[in-house]
């Protein structure tokens, strides 16, 4: 695992605070407050149905939330409030600074477009309008993420799984983004596959100084990738704290039956 | 002048409806490019067939004006000459087959080669009004890109012909930006007319029937062909010249003659290439 950077003097990235995300009557996730600083990997564990997606959906400005403040700290240095950015604002911000990884590539990606265009999309959408170099952009991220450059051309929908989610993050990360939201990046991949890709997440998360919160219910993906994590039940953060420092040393019942409940080969 | 029908309002549509009609053309040209909903009424023709395009000429229609339907550029085609006739038995409007000569002139694939004048209406036949939709199947989801003129991604298309076909394959219904906002389908036309929509001095009204919409680009407006910096936006062009007038700067139909690979080229727009050969 990587060092962590410095915290002393540099200001968070993302600060949230009392977040509640509710569906009517029915409560998403409660309550939930955390500091993400530059840099750092948070995960968010927890059985399915803990509120995790639903953070997850709130923090990155695709759902509004019932409650609470989510303040992020924007290029220029300023810390704004998100959602009283304008619409345009965030939508500009979850296609320029941030990246969104879907579990399912199908989600993410334009399957019915070839692979450099999928990559090439989020360029375009912030005004690129050179060919040439939008194709160099989409040839050398394809070389980052373990895909062959003569699969440029082809369409995402003849690609193997693995191969899918490494394009998808090739296409979040071809405009440098800030910060990365990942729901179960490996999701449905098998155990070679997901080693590969972790590898790489790792890789790419330490060369380009990201800042990413990933949502898994794998123990073992957040305690590759993550500094820091939170475990949620029933909607509420019931623990949180240095991944090493939750996964060796569980307070929380839950959180002690979560990590005994690992099977061991 | 054909008899007007009995039974009928003038210009078959009824005065409230043509008033609603007449009010969406105004918002439309109000914003130049924005599609405006309207309550499209069922027409005695299948929608395709111009329902959106014959609903405009209804409600903008009067008795002085002078009528042109071209389809594929000719005036002679069936539904060219249906809804000409419908015209002529519904309104009692004069009809021609001269671009010089109409006011108002409705149709789907082409815009006459013989320069608009100011005074005269385009009325285009439209199928699918929303540029975005093969990029974005919800309607809500279209409105908010338009509201945000998001509109980088349309470019993907663009992208994806050039990376299969070394060039820009979209011949018709080519995007343009209209007055530097919105983005705009100009209905089927080959791209070799969009040229022609850039600066017009007529005003350009578009509808469609099943889809309910209404756009207009007025008299001299800004209409931008989207393009890649290193593959600029370009026209068809032909090698041969009209075998019937020797155009050798209108728009060609390759037409086979016989079953042994006989072929001509003629223009598409048939009262131009009359005009040239009379």
């Amino acid at each position: 695992m990587s060092a962590l950077p410095m915290l002393d003097d540099v200001p968070p990235l993302l600060v949230v605070d009392g977040l509640t995300v509710a569906y009517g009557t029915r409560v998403g996730c409660r309550d939930v407050s955390f500091e993400l600083w530059p840099g750092e990997v948070l995960g968010i564990v927890g059985e399915s149905g803990s509120g995790k997606t639903s953070l997850l959906n709130a923090l990155s400005a695709r759902i509004e939330p019932a409650a609470g403040r989510i303040h992020y700290r924007l290029r220029d240095g300023t810390l704004a409030d998100l959602f009283g950015l304008s619409e345009a604002a965030r939508r500009q911000l979850l296609r320029t600074d941030w990246g969104v990884v879907h579990q399912n590539p199908r989600d993410g990606l334009r399957l019915t477009v070839s692979a450099g265009a999928n990559v090439g999309e989020r360029l375009m959408a912030i005004g690129a309008r050179h060919y040439g170099e939008i194709r160099g952009a989409a040839l050398d991220w394809l070389g980052k993420v373990e895909i062959d450059r003569d699969r440029i051309d082809d369409r995402p929908s003849g690609f193997s799984g693995g191969m899918q989610q490494r394009l998808q993050i090739a296409r979040n990360l071809v405009t440098k983004p800030r910060l990365v939201f990942m729901d179960e990046p490996t999701g449905g991949l098998d155990v070679s596959v997901q080693a590969r890709l972790l590898d790489l997440i790792r890789g790419l998360v330490a060369d380009l100084g990201l800042s990413a919160i990933i949502v898994t219910h794998d123990l073992a993906v957040a305690r590759l990738l993550a500094h820091r994590l939170m475990v949620m039940r029933g909607g509420e953060v019931v623990e949180s704290g240095l991944t090493d420092q939750v996964l060796d040393d569980p307070q929380h019942p839950y959180t002690q039956l979560l990590v005994s409940s690992i099977l061991q080969v | 002048m054909t008899e007007m029908l009995a039974g009928y309002n003038f210009a078959y549509l009824d005065e409230q409806t043509k008033r609603m009609i007449r009010r969406a053309i105004l918002k439309a040209v109000a914003i130049p490019g924005y599609q405006v909903p309207f309550g499209s009424r069922e027409m005695p023709l299948p929608y395709g067939w111009g329902t959106g395009g014959i609903q405009v000429t209804a409600s903008i229609i009067g008795r002085a004006d002078v009528l042109k339907v071209i389809d594929q550029g000719a005036d002679d085609t069936t539904n060219a000459i249906s809804i000409r006739r419908f015209f002529a038995r519904t309104a009692g409007v004069a009809t021609t087959e001269r671009t010089v000569e109409a006011t108002i002139i409705q149709t789907r694939h082409r815009i006459p080669e013989t320069p608009l004048k100011a005074g005269q209406i385009m009325v285009y036949q439209v199928p699918i009004p929303e540029p975005l939709r093969w990029l974005e199947p919800r309607e809500t989801e279209t409105r908010t890109m338009h509201a945000l003129s998001e509109y980088g991604a349309m470019h993907v298309r663009f992208y994806e012909d050039i990376a299969h076909h070394g060039r820009i394959a979209t011949t018709y219904d080519y995007p343009v930006i209209v007055n530097d906002r919105y983005l705009m389908r100009p209905s089927p036309i080959p791209k070799f007319d969009n040229p022609k929509l850039d600066m017009s001095p007529a005003l350009q009204l578009f509808g469609a029937g099943r889809e309910k919409r209404i756009y207009a680009v007025p008299p001299f407006t800004k209409v931008k062909s989207l393009d890649f910096h290193d593959h600029p936006f370009s026209v068809e062009s032909w090698d041969e010249a009209c075998s019937l007038c020797g155009s050798t700067t209108s728009f060609l139909d390759e037409v086979l003659t016989d079953d042994r690979g006989g072929r001509m080229f003629v223009c598409s727009d048939t009262d131009y290439c009359r005009s040239r050969t009379a």
